[in-house]
């Protein structure tokens, strides 16, 4: 049989310089330290502590705080964002970015509101949400043929697309605000998983619209980890030369990823329509960069290839947290973007540094 | 699809090439080239870059199709294949890149290619740990399978390409410079694992520049050159001598160096050197007109050291002098300009850019001595930059193509050029023939040669023991960090000197 002994392999590591010197076969290493030391690095972990830091403060400085009221006002406003964000975290596990996302998302709200008002008022609340996610994901395909199709940078693209899209939307559909909504819509506004009064006597409700989150979150997560479609959006992601030479269809991949974006951004814009009960042309866009900020915080690269559901979740909750409750811990709420882009400065850099530190350290 | 059972169907895998031809447009890359590859044989394709070898190993692969001619795997003959036939007859090329996805765990770059072969929509965790492990135990390696592959070191990415293949009932591992990034004992592990392969009836075709070891594991070797077959037959009949010489086309003995004349003068000092984990006690001297050899194993500090003396590295202490005059420790810019230059072993990283034009890769270095005014005297940067790439030799269509766009050989030597041009009086050259054929190499090696005649002062970091035989006047052997021998060229043959590194 062979020699080959996997320890000398690992001492002779490029990277092992000193630890060669140190006499330490790094094979040796314990499979659980690895795991530990993994936990501790990972952007989750940060972001998880920063959230009950946060609200450990933010009790202590007003105990209303900790209630079922202020639990819902957080989940009801993580929807939207939360959607659009486990779209975005899969555009960035692709290798690519999207910014047209908002754009998708106003104009599919927008189109199918008035599209139903002007054909049939009466439609049912889930064939309006059908609507408008077939008019995103009709959206996401444009963006996916220039990029999957012509090979175009997804930035640059996605950039062009938000214009255009806006621009459509504003100059052809309309740019008058609706807040006489179809009444299906109105229906699903209505629609409550939990509501009820506190012992303190304030009002809490949490609207179905939240089942939307769940879902999306479930499929996403399924998609990613349990087919080899989400194999091979993270293939694509680590290396789009080895996915071609391992016969991954890349083209149809990214072609997939788009529509599925702008399905979910149809989604997040039909809901953001029904719960704000107003239709509103100008809204949304602008949005797109607090997304993004979520789903960096929560541990995705830009060069992509890494991303994950949870950390998503985790960097809404905590952009969410910030939104809305900065002025609990006695910030005022116009340092809010100072707040997230220190943040963002901290959350993502400091790993960034650490890594860096240690590869200069082992060079 | 039909071809998904292909890999049952073939059932001996001799793999036949017959008159093959390939075009890019006028240039003809292969022409009517004839090849085969019996089950549980080891074939060495040889051959400089340019010669054919690449776009033989594409067509094998799938990624190009052949102008004309055409190709047996088994029974079936096809005048084209594409990856996905390929792959399921069993054809497996690992790249120089090993093609692997670095965000991914070992277990999944492994069983990816074959999951995905079996048409499954489903991911199945498990299935792809069981495949991947079935893989290792085959060459009988423990690689941990939830590691991710970004944070291994290179001999184990390269094991888990393999693995890879094997995974997918390879039964033609085609292997491009399979040993390029390894040191002399992965290597070993790695012939190992080929006549393991071999005995199992799997098929290997090699590409290498080392001569030596492919020697030692195949039994026929097959040469291009310019795009035909020039040479074929078993091993035994080759050579290094007559290898190099069917692969250039002509002779070339590698003079030993002229002595140096002792009486020049000291360029540069080194005393009392040393970092913390990386090296301590260097203490040498370089002469103008110099070739000095630092060789050790990885990990013996070679590397750090070659950075530390120009600034790359900040050392904890000890001293450095140019001509007397003392260097800041850590500061490459203060390094530049007292006259030393440094050529990286990873060109692609960390010395050129590129997706720039060849002659804006030499010319950068010279931006600050052609300002006229404030502004950039284009004209006369552009004519020095060109003057310097014709005296290097390199082989460039257009100057204002990209340097990604040239053979390792060419890249390397825009490299030197951008350092030449700003006339160093120590030049430190670490693997200065990484990646680079045989031609280039003898190029490169007169390059040097040539550099010290003109009193130039060279340090060349290398662990290709008869590069530092031919171009060094003498040897510092590293070891945990320290210069633990110091060898006068000359005084020891090849062996010798492996026998000086590894003890």
């Amino acid at each position: 049989m062979t020699s080959l002994d996997s320890k000398n392999l690992h001492s002779e590591d490029s990277h092992a310089g000193n630890a060669a010197l140190r006499e330490s076969p790094s094979r040796g290493l314990p499979r659980k330290r690895f795991a530990s030391l993994h936990l501790w690095k990972r952007n989750e972990t940060l972001v998880a502590i920063v959230i009950v830091a946060f609200c450990v403060l933010a009790t202590l400085s007003d105990p209303l705080f900790f209630s079922a009221t202020t639990l819902t006002d957080l989940l009801r406003a993580s929807i939207v964002l939360g959607i659009l964000a486990v779209g975005a975290m899969l555009v960035l596990v692709s290798g690519g970015i999207d910014v047209s996302f908002t754009a998708i998302a106003v104009f599919a709200m927008y189109a199918s509101t008035v599209l139903t008002l002007g054909v049939m008022p009466d439609l049912p609340w889930y064939l309006v949400f059908a609507l408008s996610i077939g008019i995103g994901a009709s959206l996401g395909a444009i963006n996916g043929i220039f990029i999957a199709g012509f090979g175009l940078p997804t930035l640059i693209v996605t950039l062009g697309t938000l214009s255009v899209f806006r621009g459509f939307l504003l100059t052809i559909i309309g740019s008058e605000r609706i807040s006489a909504l179809p009444p299906g819509m109105r229906d699903f506004s209505r629609m409550m998983i939990a509501r009820g009064t506190t012992e303190a006597g304030s009002f809490y409700a949490l609207p179905a619209a939240f089942v939307a989150l769940g879902g999306t979150v479930v499929l996403t997560w399924f998609i990613l980890h349990k087919t080899m479609l989400g194999r091979a959006i993270f293939a694509v992601g680590g290396s789009v030369e080895s996915a071609r030479r391992i016969g991954i269809n890349v083209r149809a991949t990214q072609f997939f990823v788009y529509v599925y974006v702008g399905a979910l951004a149809g989604l997040a814009g039909i809901i953001y329509g029904a719960l704000g009960r107003m239709a509103d042309p100008f809204s949304l866009v602008g949005l797109e960069l607090s997304v993004i900020a979520a789903v960096v915080l929560g541990g995705a690269r830009l060069v992509g290839g890494y991303g994950t559901v949870t950390g998503t979740l985790l960097g809404v909750a905590l952009i969410v947290l910030v939104q809305n409750s900065l002025i609990v811990v006695g910030i005022p709420s116009t340092w809010q973007s100072v707040a997230i882009g220190v943040l963002i400065l901290l959350g993502t850099g400091l790993p960034a540094w650490q890594a860096r530190r240690a590869a200069a350290k082992a060079a | 699809m039909p071809e998904v059972n292909e890999a049952t169907v073939a059932g001996s895998a001799t793999v036949r090439m017959r008159g093959v031809t390939k075009r890019y447009g006028g240039v003809t890359a292969l022409n009517d080239v004839d090849f085969a590859i019996e089950p549980g044989e080891a074939v060495c394709l040889a051959g400089e870059n340019g010669s054919g070898k690449s776009t033989l190993i594409k067509i094998l692969a799938g990624v190009e199709q052949p102008t004309s001619g055409e190709i047996m795997i088994g029974e079936r003959v096809r005048s084209r294949l594409n990856p996905r036939v390929s792959a399921a007859a069993g054809v497996m090329v690992i790249f120089q890149d090993f093609s692997l996805f670095p965000n991914l765990t070992v277990a999944e770059n492994i069983a990816l290619p074959t999951m995905r072969g079996n048409r499954r929509k489903l991911f199945d965790r498990r299935r792809a740990r069981v495949l991947a492990r079935a893989a290792l135990e085959r060459i009988d390696i423990d690689i941990p399978l939830d590691a991710r592959v970004e944070s291994l070191p290179v001999a184990h990415k390269q094991l888990v390409a393999i693995c890879r293949a094997l995974a997918s009932n390879a039964r033609l591992i085609v292997m491009d410079e399979p040993t390029t990034a390894l040191t002399e004992r992965e290597v070993r592990s790695l012939l190992d694992i080929i006549r393991l392969l071999k005995s199992e009836g799997v098929a290997v075709l090699f590409v290498s520049h080392k001569l030596a070891e492919v020697l030692e594991v195949c039994e026929k070797v097959f040469v291009l050159r310019n795009g035909e077959k020039v040479a074929e037959g078993p091993a035994t009949d080759f050579d290094a001598a007559s290898l190099s010489r069917h692969m250039t086309g002509r002779d070339l003995p590698e003079a030993p160096p002229s002595a140096v004349d002792p009486t020049a003068d000291v360029l540069l000092e080194v005393s009392g050197l040393h970092k913390e984990g990386a090296f301590r006690d260097v203490d040498f001297t370089l002469q103008s007109g110099e070739v000095l050899g630092i060789s050790g194993l990885l990990g013996s500090g070679r590397t750090s050291l070659a950075k530390a003396l120009f600034g790359l590295v900040k050392a904890d202490g000890g001293s450095l002098a140019l001509g007397g005059a003392p260097i800041p420790l850590g500061d490459p810019l203060s390094a530049t300009r007292a006259g030393i230059g440094y050529v990286p072993e990873d060109r692609l990283t960390e010395g050129l850019f590129l997706t720039q034009s060849i002659v804006r890769n030499v010319a950068i270095g010279r931006l600050d001595e052609h300002v006229r005014g404030g502004f950039l005297d284009l004209d006369a940067l552009v004519i020095e930059a060109r003057d310097w790439l014709t005296r290097l030799k390199v082989k460039a269509p257009d100057i204002e193509a990209p340097v990604k766009s040239l053979s390792g050989g060419n890249q390397q030597r825009v490299a030197l050029a951008r350092w030449l041009s700003r006339a160093p009086r120590v030049l430190i050259l670490n693997g200065p023939s990484v990646g680079v054929d045989v031609g280039s190499k003898a190029d490169i090696h007169d390059i040097v040669r040539d550099l010290a005649q003109a009193g130039i002062g060279l340090i060349v970091i290398s662990d290709d023991l008869p590069e530092l035989l031919a171009i060094c006047h003498r040897l510092l052997v590293m070891k945990n960090g320290r210069i633990v021998d110091e060898i006068v060229s000359g005084t020891v043959n090849e062996d010798e000197l492996t026998h000086r590194l590894a003890s």
